[in-house]
């Protein structure tokens, strides 16, 4: 009764269109959603097939092994020292986790046309120009790929203060009396660490891998808006959403492919996601 | 923007790109496709859709935000003009093609509609939209041929265009003639100039952000090829394609290209601000250049190679009528009373609020802003060397394709040939899948 609304949405919003797209998926779905046309695995045969979208998935897949590492390490890092550090803790915790307030949109926007602008009053040229070195186009080069600094760099700054939170909220459930026992047993700092720390931390972590991971997947945001142009996108560090995108969602409403190529993502994520959970022993039981 | 039916550039950038800004603050696919969900349809409610309101049907009429003053007004006065139908104009600010390209599957899309370069082709097989060879039946040769073409398919008309933008060369005639470079017609002059005009505090050329993968198209028509052949096989398969391509690679590396201008080519800062001698835009800046500039600019064509012609790529939205319209009569009308019978109309929306070419022929000879100057120049270069932007069977994984190819033959220096020789089987793929 009381989750009436909440489910009818979640069947009307999710389930339906779910479905409706492991549907469309068969079929030749050319500008329509009521197809009529029957290809069986075709779609699917066609986006395995495609070496954009492989490439798209392949370059995802090095993406995630990055960042996510990345990510995670950075964010445990920021977490413990604003744990740590005894004054004016509120600031320096808002201060970390405000980016996460700020829109990917913007931030795309900011990078791409101040600071890693390519003309030689750019924020990062201009310090580069102090140094006596040349501009560089970071966004219009591919050797070497300076897009990449562009579009981590943008990530991590939106990213890690969320995470930084789900890890001192961590953090701060950890009962004090563990680290007095091991001061008075005469553990180090980074035995405490390792010893207590992370291992305590482990559900807030398997959570934050776990999101971290399917979030590195679905990148959509940055990439398109720090390396869209004219909706044009090009083939590097071009994200699966990103392609399936320009395949279903733009002029070409091709819903067929575009769901097939939807479909293994998904499928995709959950393997990996699948393969970590062994790995870092979710839903083992236990603590 | 325009994306076109994904042409790597739109000519219409004009306003799209403006709009694509505003596009960009809400810009993804989630905020495009909830758009498309919108409540205000621009029809009147279930009382009155599709049935007459007090005698005269209802039509909706869609148009993407145009960027210039007092467009939204002077459609809203057409449509209120009109005396056979109530016709409500939704001016849709956001993601306009991909909004209401997926209104379309829906009873909530428009009666009437504009579309960049006219529907895809897949709208038209898909009979998404009317036909409306008899609409245009009366004025057919006085509209741009390249463009009127560009909105046909097997000898019937599904647009009808609505006025023309363009892309072009313009250049400072100050720093020419200060290091002694003549305006450039070939390739070869270009690419010397660019080189000449470059110092620590100017590049030569801009031709955008991207590098110029987007002058694939004006590159291919330097060398005499194109997208597609004029009975639509593949079009670019030629050694001298491969070489006008190549062409674009040694201007990316020669350091005489501007990368990374904080406004992209659409713009007129990188010329106006002194940052480049030559540059890539469209018609609709030259009120920008000329009011920084004053008369020290001039404009071109994209330079040819032998065997080539120059180009300049022009694009139009084109009118369209919904297949799913209740009244697709009355509103095939209401098309033909306003973009084809009603002409001062068409001259004031082509003329009064920006800068644009009248679509059809007879109008250009009346529009004074297009009678001197640069602007005159531009207006003769559209009938001389205008081409529309892509063919209409360039699907967008054609256009795709042909993008990835683009960037790595210029950014990676990847061979042309090579490259040209995995793109042509998606093209022929995508022939195949959609004249079958």
């Amino acid at each position: 009764m009381f989750v009436g609304p909440f489910f009818l949405g979640l069947v009307v919003f999710i389930y339906v269109p779910i479905l409706w797209s492991l549907y469309l998926s068969f079929f030749d779905a050319y500008n329509t959603v009521t197809p009529t046309k029957f290809v069986g695995l075709g779609n699917y045969a066609d986006m395995l097939g495609d070496p954009s979208f492989r490439d798209s998935l392949l370059t995802f897949v090095v993406f995630a092994a990055f960042i996510v590492p990345t990510t995670f390490v950075l964010s445990l890092l920021v977490a413990v020292l604003v744990a740590r550090t005894r004054v004016m803790q509120a600031f320096f915790r808002s201060v970390f986790f405000l980016p996460t307030a700020c829109s990917y949109v913007v931030a795309a926007l900011i990078w791409k046309m101040s600071i890693f602008s390519g003309v030689r009053f750019g924020l990062v040229n201009t310090v580069l120009g102090w140094f006596g070195q040349d501009p560089i186009p970071f966004l219009s080069v591919t050797h070497p790929p300076w897009y990449w600094l562009v579009i981590v760099s943008a990530r991590l700054w939106l990213q890690v203060g969320f995470y930084m939170i789900l890890f001192l909220a961590g953090l701060q459930r950890i009962s004090p009396t563990l680290y007095e026992a091991a001061a008075i047993d005469g553990a180090s700092q980074w035995q405490s660490f390792r010893y207590i720390t992370l291992p305590q931390l482990r559900a807030t972590s398997t959570a934050v891998l776990l999101l971290l991971l399917v979030n590195a997947f679905q990148a959509f945001d940055e990439f398109y808006n720090i390396l869209n142009t004219f909706g044009t996108y090009p083939p590097y560090a071009r994200p699966p959403l990103v392609y399936l995108y320009y395949v279903a969602l733009g002029s070409g409403q091709d819903f067929g492919h575009g769901t097939a190529g939807a479909v293994i993502l998904a499928l995709l994520i959950a393997i990996v996601a699948l393969v970590q959970g062994r790995i870092t022993g979710i839903g083992r039981g236990g603590d | 923007m325009t994306h076109t039916p994904r042409s790597s550039r739109t000519v219409l950038e004009t306003p799209l790109a403006r709009r694509r800004l505003f596009a960009l603050g809400g810009g993804l696919a989630a905020a495009s496709a909830l758009a498309a969900c919108g409540g205000n349809t621009g029809r009147e409610t279930a009382a009155t859709s599709g049935g007459a309101a007090g005698g005269k049907p209802a039509l909706s009429q869609w148009y993407h935000q145009y960027g210039e003053a007092g467009t939204q007004q002077a459609v809203e006065k057409f449509a209120a003009a009109y005396p056979d139908a109530k016709v409500t104009v939704s001016w849709k600010p956001g993601d306009y093609d991909q909004s209401t390209a997926a209104s379309l599957l829906t009873d909530a899309g428009p009666d009437v509609f504009e579309y960049g370069n006219g529907p895809t082709i897949d709208m038209i097989k898909a009979g998404q939209v009317a036909d409306l060879t008899e609409v245009v039946a009366s004025a057919k040769d006085d509209f741009n041929k390249a463009i009127l073409d560009r909105m046909t398919y097997q000898g019937k008309v599904y647009a009808v265009p609505q006025v023309i933008d363009m892309q072009l060369l313009v250049y400072r005639k100050s720093m020419l003639e200060k290091a002694g470079v003549k305006p450039p017609t070939t390739i070869d002059e270009l690419v010397a100039a660019a080189k000449k005009l470059t110092d620590s505090k100017v590049k030569g050329l801009f031709l955008g952000n991207d590098g110029g993968l987007g002058l694939g198209g004006p590159m291919l028509w330097a060398a005499g090829a194109d997208y597609l052949t004029p009975d639509n096989t593949f079009g670019f398969g030629t050694p001298a394609a491969a070489a006008a391509l190549g062409k674009l690679r040694e201007l990316f590396t020669s350091n005489a290209l501007l990368l990374g201008a904080p406004k992209d080519w659409f713009d007129a800062s990188a010329l106006t601000q002194g940052l480049c001698a030559i540059q890539w835009t469209g018609l609709w800046t030259l009120p920008d250049i000329q009011k920084a500039l004053g008369d020290d600019f001039g404009v071109l064509p994209w330079p040819a190679m032998s065997g080539g012609k120059q180009s300049v790529p022009v694009g139009a939205y084109g009118s369209c009528v919904s297949t799913k319209s209740k009244n697709v009569d009355a509103a095939k009308k209401f098309v033909q009373w306003l973009w084809v019978d009603q002409t001062d109309k068409q001259l004031e929306w082509a003329t009064a609020y920006g800068f644009h070419i009248p679509a059809r022929q007879s109008l250009v000879s009346k529009a004074d802003k297009l009678k001197t100057g640069p602007a005159a120049d531009a207006a003769k270069l559209v009938q001389d060397f205008g081409h529309a932007q892509t063919p209409l069977l360039w699907t967008p994984k054609c256009a795709t394709a042909f993008g990835d190819m683009m960037s790595r033959i210029v950014k990676d220096g990847a061979d042309p040939a090579a490259q040209i020789a995995v793109v042509k089987p998606v093209v022929e793929a995508e022939l195949k899948r959609v004249t079958s």
